[in-house]
């Protein structure tokens, strides 16, 4: 079993939250304007990473506030806690593979998706 | 009575050949998927100069890990189609490959602990049944006529007000459909090449003409992705994306006991589903961990619950001991239904986000990704199950449609 440190709480055991997924995970700075495969992007794609991944997680069972954590996928190490809003901190984020490219399911569909942090 | 004796393997099983400079098809993943998968493209498509690549051993991923269960009762007419064909392939394979895997139509189970259970129950029966998939409703004493070891009392946390029941499906032995499909694919020219991991693709534009390897680097036409939780890894390195998240899923088995559990139970509600295997142990399977991961071990809290929701359905197991717990890494997507098909890069195909469903489907996986690999077109079957249905939006939601949640 995994112990989280909650940022609010402290030390919990891992039962007590609920996963978000992944982090940092952008609304559509234009949603009027999204093609269907970057309305898929945003809906359906999310990273995967084998090794540091960036994701959300909700103290369910205490604070009930949520938070970032960057995680081995691999090992389960947690490497870092930070809050929303929050950048993961240096050297801790994922290397970038396809991170934010629009991968399009035919060449000739290829669009940019329009992004940013949103609150 | 007795468990089941094993049956006795062939002498001879398969080769063990150095990969060869080109194959006019390569299939990436020596697991249940793509040893089925190889099999079809060769005696329905009659492409033999072909290759396995297995980064470790055959069949040592999910294949060896899985609760080795089988059923086509599914909600939504894509699925119930797909694994209902499935399930029919699984009825003919053992003579056809020449090998007896032991697959025993047992019936399966899955109980309902609610009302809500019950009508989800009762709809699903109806629309099995309209597709063709033998299905019916049972009430608590039909259960217990079926298992006496359940539970049936209505004092307890999740009691069981009844159960659909599938009497063709069951269970067969893994390691044995394996071994089946190997040795037919090897007869038929098939190269199973273990310890081969494939660490790139080369790319002539957006066609993919190659495969690197830890082996050395391989020409061929095309290539199917059969890698399961490792898919988006895999797509990765050919420059594309998949909607997969990659989670672990444990299962645990107990020491051998004298035959007591004459079916197959399933708990959508508890999450907890019991076989017994023919030697005699208790097999065991729960939900998935709720984060991604690779690590092929899962959390203890989620085998805690499920150990409780089975000591209290099977009061029997309460004495029993639990010999041995494992992972494995389903990939899952968004709609819980799987994809068979085109990808974005030119003569590469990919079959995946089977989730925690991929041993029932192995024949049919095989079938139609075999078809798709060799015609370039979608079979019938795997169709509506494409990359593209994330876009146009035509999801096959089996979440809370199925008979368990994925």
């Amino acid at each position: 079993m995994l112990l989280f440190s909650c940022p609010n709480c402290g030390p919990r055991n891992e039962t007590e939250f609920h996963y978000g997924g992944q982090a940092h995970v952008a609304y559509p700075e234009s949603p009027d304007q999204l093609s269907n495969r970057e309305w898929a992007e945003y809906l359906f794609y999310r990273e995967n990473t084998k090794g540091l991944f960036a994701e959300r997680w909700v103290h369910a069972a205490g604070c009930r506030k949520w938070f970032n954590m960057v995680r081995d996928t691999v090992s389960y190490e947690i490497q870092a806690v930070y809050g929303m809003g929050e950048q993961a901190p240096e050297g801790l984020t994922a290397p970038p593979a396809a991170q934010a490219k629009s991968q399009p399911l035919a060449p000739a569909e290829a669009g940019t998706t329009t992004a940013s942090e949103g609150v | 009575m007795s468990a089941d004796h094993l049956p006795e393997h062939p002498e001879f099983l398969w080769r063990n050949p150095d990969p060869k400079k080109s194959y006019d098809a390569v299939i990436v993943g020596g697991g249940g998927h793509g040893l089925a998968t190889a099999y079809f493209l060769a005696k329905n498509h009659g492409m033999t100069n072909i290759a396995i690549l297995e980064k470790g051993w055959l069949a040592g991923g999910n294949m060896a890990r899985n609760t080795t269960i089988i059923r086509s009762n599914y909600l939504w007419d894509e699925s119930a189609a797909i694994y209902e064909h499935s399930l029919k392939l699984w009825e003919i394979l053992p003579e056809e490959l020449e090998y007896d895997f032991l697959f025993s139509q047992r019936g399966v189970m899955n109980l309902a602990h609610t009302l809500g259970d019950v009508r989800e129950s009762m709809r699903r029966v109806g629309a099995n049944q309209l597709n063709g998939v033998d299905a019916e409703w049972l009430d608590p004493k039909q259960v217990k006529e079926l298992c006496p070891i359940l539970n049936i009392n209505d004092n307890i946390r999740y009691p069981v007000m009844g159960a659909t029941y599938q009497p063709r499906a069951g269970i067969a032995k893994h390691d044995h459909v394996a071994w089946a499909f190997a040795r037919k694919c090897d007869e038929l020219g098939v190269d199973i090449i273990q310890n081969c991991e494939v660490t790139g693709f080369i790319k002539d534009g957006n066609k993919v003409t190659g495969v690197k390897t830890t082996r050395g680097t391989i020409n061929t036409e095309k290539v199917g992705l059969c890698a399961a939780g490792h898919s988006s890894v895999l797509a990765e390195m050919a420059g594309f994306r998949l909607p997969i998240q990659s989670h672990p899923l444990q299962a645990l088995v107990s020491e051998l006991h004298e035959p007591v559990h004459p079916t197959v139970v399933m708990s959508n509600h508890v999450h907890v589903y019991v076989s017994q295997a023919h030697k005699g142990e208790l097999v065991m399977g729960a939900g998935v961990d709720s984060y991604n991961g690779y690590g092929q071990r899962g959390s203890f809290h989620v085998i805690e619950e499920q150990m409780a929701a089975a000591v209290e359905l099977f009061p029997i197991f309460g004495r029993a001991h639990v010999l041995r717990t494992w992972g494995g890494i389903v990939d899952t997507t968004m709609d819980a239904s799987p994809i068979v098909g085109a990808t974005p890069v030119e003569n590469m195909f990919v079959n995946c986000g089977w989730g925690t469903g991929g041993f029932k489907g192995t024949p049919a996986a095989g079938l139609t990704f075999a078809h798709t690999i060799a015609t370039g077109t979608p079979h019938t079957l795997n169709k509506p199950f494409s990359l593209e249905r994330f876009e146009t939006g035509a999801l096959i939601d089996e979440h809370g449609a199925a008979a368990v949640a994925h």
